[in-house]
């Protein structure tokens, strides 16, 4: 669980979880995979209890890259869920998007950065955003709760509307930093 | 046992193909695919491996009125076990996959796939859940394989023996966005 101290009160204030869920619905997004993360445990939450969305939990998150393509050839708009850790696994399957040019949101909680107590979180973390930009993936940020929908629409226009590949990248701050400390 | 002959088990099964949507795995099964004849609705992959039975479940979601069929090797199919397992939470009830089990890896010069060593695809899927999951291994029994697809509730899972012998090589096109426009195209209209 993310540590609640570390997080800005305007983050609780605000439950950016669900304006990303609003935002991927006004996008008619139906189809959502993902592989867990914390900082992503209520928007998949919302997700799965929403009857115009099918979510669909991942071995691993390349799996998703290949759900998105198989959903746009049915007419289907897909948002794919993981942590950074993730990103790495995705770097061959990221050969639909580049090749065919099928559009891909990906919504990646970020991990690794200020405040990391893992590190072995910090290499793939630190190299998320270039291994994006390698494999032809356009990243967005998301840093502050009250620009979560925006930001969203803006990530899902240019996935479905411009048929690109963008990373929503989630700033850790935003999420909160895993403590270690609390009893599992 | 003799082993079936993959190019008359692929024509067997896509002709008469009615609306049937094809997902073709990368190497033999897109080249025995492109034999039984080029179709819009037919989506071959040339690289992505691993990532056939995923497209196959994407495009079941959103189309749960059509029959969906992904054709795939054993390597291909062994670098995405875990979309077995995936495939297996969300049952789509139109989907099968025909993994035509050779062995080997064909397009690398023929080296040994786990399923040489026993390793039984077919029980996987099982234990993950799908409605059917066989070994195919008499051509008496394609005719159960194409009733399957086209008419079983799925998921449906068929590991079809074949012989590893070198097939001639038919090429479906291969500029992507190509492949992806007339398949939308064919199932869901101008754009």
């Amino acid at each position: 669980m993310p540590g609640k101290a570390s997080q800005p009160h305007s983050a609780e204030a605000l439950d950016w979880p669900a304006a990303i869920h609003s935002a991927l619905k006004s996008q008619r997004v139906r189809q959502v995979s993902y592989v867990p993360d914390a900082g992503h445990k209520r928007l998949i939450e919302l997700c799965h209890a929403d009857r115009s969305m099918t979510a669909v939990p991942l071995t691993t998150e390349e799996e998703g890259i290949g759900l998105a393509a198989g959903a746009w050839l049915g007419g289907e708009r897909a948002a794919l869920l993981m942590q950074s850790s993730g990103v790495g696994n995705c770097a061959n399957a990221l050969t639909l998007a580049a090749t065919c040019g099928f559009p891909l949101l990906m919504l990646v909680t970020m991990r690794g950065e200020a405040g990391e107590r893992n590190p072995w979180q910090v290499p793939m973390g630190q190299a998320t955003p270039e291994a994006l930009r390698l494999a032809g993936v356009r990243t967005l940020r998301l840093e502050r709760a009250e620009e979560a929908s925006a930001v969203a629409n803006t990530a899902a226009k240019v996935a479905f509307e411009e048929q690109g590949a963008v990373a929503l990248l989630i700033s850790q701050q935003l999420i909160g930093v895993k403590s270690f400390e609390e009893k599992r | 046992m003799k082993a079936l002959n993959r190019r008359a088990v692929v024509a067997s099964l896509l002709e008469r193909r009615d609306g049937l949507l094809v997902v073709a795995g990368l190497g033999a099964p897109a080249w025995d695919c492109a034999a039984a004849g080029d179709h819009p609705l037919t989506f071959p992959l040339w690289g992505a491996m691993g990532s056939a039975a995923m497209i196959g479940l994407g495009l079941a979601l959103a189309q749960p009125k059509r029959r969906v069929l992904v054709v795939t090797g054993d390597g291909e199919m062994l670098m995405g076990l875990g979309s077995l397992a995936t495939i297996g939470v969300r049952r789509p009830g139109n989907l099968s996959i025909v993994v035509l089990d050779n062995e080997r890896y064909g397009e690398t010069g023929m080296q040994k796939t786990h399923t040489a060593y026993g390793v039984d695809l077919a029980a996987v899927a099982r234990a993950c859940g799908f409605a059917t999951a066989r070994i195919i291994r008499r051509s008496a029994e394609v005719s159960d394989v194409r009733s399957g697809i086209y008419r079983s509730k799925g998921p449906l899972f068929f590991q079809v023996k074949v012989k590893a012998d070198a097939v001639p090589l038919v090429l479906p096109p291969r500029d992507g966005a190509h492949l992806k426009h007339r398949f939308r195209e064919a199932l869901l209209g101008a754009q």
